[in-house]
């Protein structure tokens, strides 16, 4: 498996992808902690955007 | 080849389960990101790729509904319907139509003032729980075991002033062992059940929390009570929560319409994924 790396948009520290990780799904900065949603994934090439906040709606 | 569509605006374990077990069974599959799709009054079943059926598997409770009024304007088929969502993601909805179709539930208050809320508390005693009529998690479900307690919580409630903040959900606390039963519904069936024991000797039982899932056995009560309680809010793909109470036996004080299933995956005899994407399927043949 070759987990992609990106600079996190906060703080440029490396965050790894998962190579099986989905369009939608969470990664987190092991530095700062932002958590980062995968917006788009082109092949290897992933596009990460803020993830949103926990709602007051959320869960089941 | 049948078209499964999953739409989502976060994607846990859950979503990617079914996403593989429907790809595995041979669908035609595909994710639908529901922060990035629009809807117009004009719009029409052909311009989206929304498949034979949806199952909206939104994390935020509102976006799931609204995206599930706009799939059925469009005549798509999607599980749970607009009206199941609406009767399960409101706690005061769903004891309501618990106790109409005579669900055994705990007793549950209703007052619309924070003056009613303890004019309750006082008159019918302490212990009461109180809950967010919206709200999951455990979030905001608090024993209010003193008028001290009470009136903190009351304070803080009319400080955030949000509207349904002036509902008051009071709920007996109910006699039972420190775990309650998440139980899931497919359909007209009950598929899996698990035991959920609150960590640490807390109060709250959700797996979110911590809570350990250990196996339960469908007993014929478990399954009657359940399937009781799936047709009381209208059927579909349901979690039901649901408590052994010392002296009643079974309560149900919940119903939850986008049911997670990772920690009762870990323990269930069936596939869960597998079921509930049998079900979409023969959901939308109907």
């Amino acid at each position: 498996m070759n987990d992609q790396r990106m600079n996190c948009p906060e703080c440029d520290a490396t965050i790894k992808i998962p190579d099986d990780a989905s369009v939608g799904e969470i990664v987190s900065c092991p530095d700062c902690g932002a958590d980062f949603e995968i917006a788009s994934k082109n092949g290897g090439v992933c596009e990460l955007k803020h993830a949103e906040k926990v709602g007051e709606d959320w869960g089941e | 080849m049948p078209k499964v569509r999953i739409v989502f605006d976060r994607v846990r374990l859950e979503e990617k389960m079914l996403e593989q077990k429907a790809i595995e069974l041979g669908h035609d599959t595909k994710m639908i990101d529901a922060k990035t799709t629009q809807f117009t009054t004009e719009s029409k079943k052909n311009d989206y790729d929304f498949g034979d059926v949806v199952l909206e598997r939104c994390v935020s409770y509102f976006r799931g509904l609204h995206f599930t009024a706009a799939l059925e304007f469009l005549d798509i088929p999607v599980i749970n319907s607009t009206e199941v969502a609406n009767n399960c993601g409101n706690k005061m909805l769903t004891s309501l139509l618990l106790k109409k179709h005579n669900v055994p539930t705990p007793k549950t208050y209703f007052t619309f003032s924070s003056e009613a809320a303890v004019e309750t508390l006082e008159k019918d005693g302490y212990p009461l729980v109180i809950k967010p009529i919206i709200g999951s998690w455990g979030r905001g479900v608090i024993p209010l075991r003193d008028r001290e307690t009470a009136d903190a919580i009351i304070e803080v409630r009319e400080l955030n002033d949000g509207p349904l903040d002036r509902i008051y959900y009071l709920q007996e606390v109910v006699a039972r062992p420190p775990r309650d039963i998440r139980a899931i519904s497919v359909g007209d069936q009950l598929i899996a059940a698990m035991y959920r024991t609150s960590t640490g000797g807390g109060f709250k039982t959700n797996i979110a929390l911590g809570a350990e899932p250990i196996v339960c056995e469908i007993t014929k009560d478990l399954e009657d009570i359940c399937m009781k309680a799936s047709k009381a809010v209208g059927g579909g793909i349901l979690g039901i929560d649901v408590m052994e109470d010392e002296k009643r036996g079974f309560v149900v004080h919940e119903v939850n319409n986008t049911v997670e299933f990772k920690g009762l995956s870990k323990v269930a005899k069936k596939n869960i994924p597998k079921e509930m994407i049998d079900y979409a399927i023969g959901y939308a043949k109907r």
